[in-house]
């Protein structure tokens, strides 16, 4: 990552660099006191924690997905969910939407608290496998508007992967917000001295969330973080009584399958629009657990399973 | 710093931002000390916003409920019944306006009265979004708080929106950046207030409970609020599924 702010002036010297906060060309920029103070120049102590905390899990896993509202959670949730299944798998769940932090709610988990010990903060347990971290545990009520601006966001994030001690980890899967914004450009810096397994991209068959997506995986490539994979979720809805398939989302443009192949991704599959989901996730139930055997289950398992390959 | 003072009565908000003694420490300190006092411009955004009889955002604190298809929806219903309207799209990382209101691919024209916002085909909406702005609509912006801030205020102030009757702001999921600066920009202004979308689903309005906490905090009327998706009924045999 460069060391010029985006919203530096045309010939920033750098925060790193002696001159900065100093050079002529430093008048009127916002960061100028920031730089002054020579607070960018030291090396961050932080990254060497992370880096240390990040060593004992084996595997990271990124969901993202330009667009809100494509099941990023959910998918998250169940992908922890199902790589716990094999009770030898020791797996973490993080969530990184400070505004809107859905996963204690879907794991079952809200109204838990984060306890403090000697060795950091303990994440809440959905299993003996399952460990979970969100700001979600952090609010004194679930009603509480979290209303803060990137620099704060950013040190939370840093604080989770410093802080929790999730022990030894073997897949840590790190739930997003929508957009390309601070906690993605934190979350990828902050795991930079790390290796990183991949993102998988979420999104729906629509072309409007599509033209999200694909800035995504822009995104993704401009940062180097690998792309597992592609999912369509919501890809299509049965009707419960004549069995009739009906295109909620309608994919105008060809769906998440075509955009795959026009960017050169991976596609790891389609997740059908099941309203059962969704009332799972509000009770805070494993959608894999309660119906094993429905289209969308089978789906998720597959797609999972192409997720465990990648990883290796 | 201990747990229970992480998410400790954050200022942001307000005139103490920055500011504060729960400010000490915290990495966003100086950016919220930096964007307190008067802001220079602000006699400038007053001035455009003067033209404009309303104003209204369209928010939500989940994603993927329906704003923008709301917000495209309201500003088209208001220009049909002959208002003059306005759309500026707020949202930096994922502009969806240019798709919705017929305007991709078009350029946007920078004259020396302002940009000049781009005219809906469909219903003679003005429009802005960055979406417009891109060179390739591929492209990504990854922008940190501070230059979406930035972005914003020009969206508003260097924009030739002219005399309108309504001007809607279609807003991204959150309680971030953009919403504390579109209510900061629009202090003066006098929003008529918020329409908030949520979906049926309790995870959806477990999120937009903090939404409505953030407009009671801000002091951002609350016009309404407005269930989409509310439910599907199948083509083919008509029975009604809720979601």
């Amino acid at each position: 990552m460069s060391d010029k702010p985006e919203n530096a002036p045309e010939h920033c010297p750098g925060t790193t660099s002696e001159e900065a906060g100093k050079a002529s060309s430093c008048e009127g920029c916002p960061n100028q006191k920031i730089c002054t103070s020579g607070a960018l120049r030291a090396p961050d102590p932080d990254i060497e924690k992370v880096k240390e905390r990040m060593a004992n899990i084996k595997h990271k896993i990124l969901v993202l997905s330009g667009k809100g509202g494509v099941g990023k959670s959910t998918f998250s949730a169940h992908l922890a969910r199902g790589l716990s299944c094999d009770e030898s798998r020791q797996i973490a769940l993080l969530d990184i939407d400070i505004c809107g932090p859905s996963i204690p709610r879907m794991v079952g988990l809200e109204g838990e608290q984060v306890h403090q010990s000697g060795s950091g903060w303990s994440p809440v347990y959905v299993e003996d496998n399952l460990a979970v971290m969100s700001v979600g545990f952090l609010l004194a009520s679930p009603d509480d508007a979290v209303i803060w601006r990137g620099p704060k966001k950013n040190g939370l994030i840093k604080q989770f992967l410093r802080d929790v001690d999730w022990g030894e980890v073997d897949y840590l899967v790190v739930d997003t917000p929508p957009g390309t914004s601070d906690e993605h450009i934190s979350i990828v810096q902050y795991l930079s001295c790390t290796h990183v397994d991949g993102a998988v991209v979420i999104t729906t068959p629509q072309e409007v969330s599509l033209l999200d997506v694909r800035k995504e995986i822009n995104f993704c490539r401009k940062v180097k973080l690998p792309i597992i994979g592609i999912v369509e979720n919501m890809s299509g809805f049965v009707c419960p009584k004549c069995k009739t398939e009906s295109k909620i989302f309608p994919p105008t443009t060809g769906g998440a399958e075509k955009m795959a192949t026009d960017m050169n991704v991976p596609f790891l599959g389609k997740l059908p629009l099941d309203p059962r989901i969704g009332r799972c996730c509000d009770e805070g139930k494993s959608f894999l657990a309660e119906l094993p055997d429905s289209p969308a289950a089978v789906a998720y398992t597959e797609i999972i399973e192409k997720i465990i390959l990648h990883c290796g | 710093m201990e747990i229970s003072r992480v998410v400790e009565g954050c200022p942001s908000s307000s005139e103490s931002a920055g500011k504060a003694e729960v400010c000490k420490g915290c990495p966003g300190r100086m950016l919220c000390q930096s964007l307190g006092g008067v802001d220079k411009d602000q006699a400038d955004i007053d001035l455009r916003m003067n033209a404009v009889q309303h104003k209204i955002l369209v928010v939500s604190g989940k994603g993927g409920v329906g704003k923008s298809t709301i917000a495209a929806a309201l500003a088209n219903q208001l220009a049909t019944s002959h208002k003059k309207v306005g759309l500026l799209d707020l949202d930096i990382c994922g502009p969806s306006q240019p798709l919705l209101m017929g305007v991709n691919g078009q350029a946007v024209v920078n004259t020396q009265w302002g940009w000049k916002p781009l005219v809906s085909p469909y219903t003679g909406v003005k429009v802005l979004s960055v979406g417009s702005l891109l060179a390739s609509e591929e492209s990504s912006l990854a922008f940190r708080g501070p230059r979406k801030t930035a972005l914003i205020k020009t969206f508003v102030k260097d924009v030739l929106w002219g005399r309108l009757d309504y001007l809607i702001f279609d807003t991204p999921p959150g309680t971030s950046d953009e919403h504390l600066s579109i209510v900061k920009v629009l202090q003066n202004a006098k929003p008529d207030g918020a329409i908030i979308v949520t979906t049926p689903q309790a995870v959806a309005i477990a999120t937009v409970r903090k939404e409505i906490s953030f407009c009671r905090k801000m002091g951002l009327r609350i016009i309404g609020l407005v269930e989409n998706m509310n439910g599907f009924s199948c083509p083919c045999c008509g029975v009604s599924i809720t979601c």
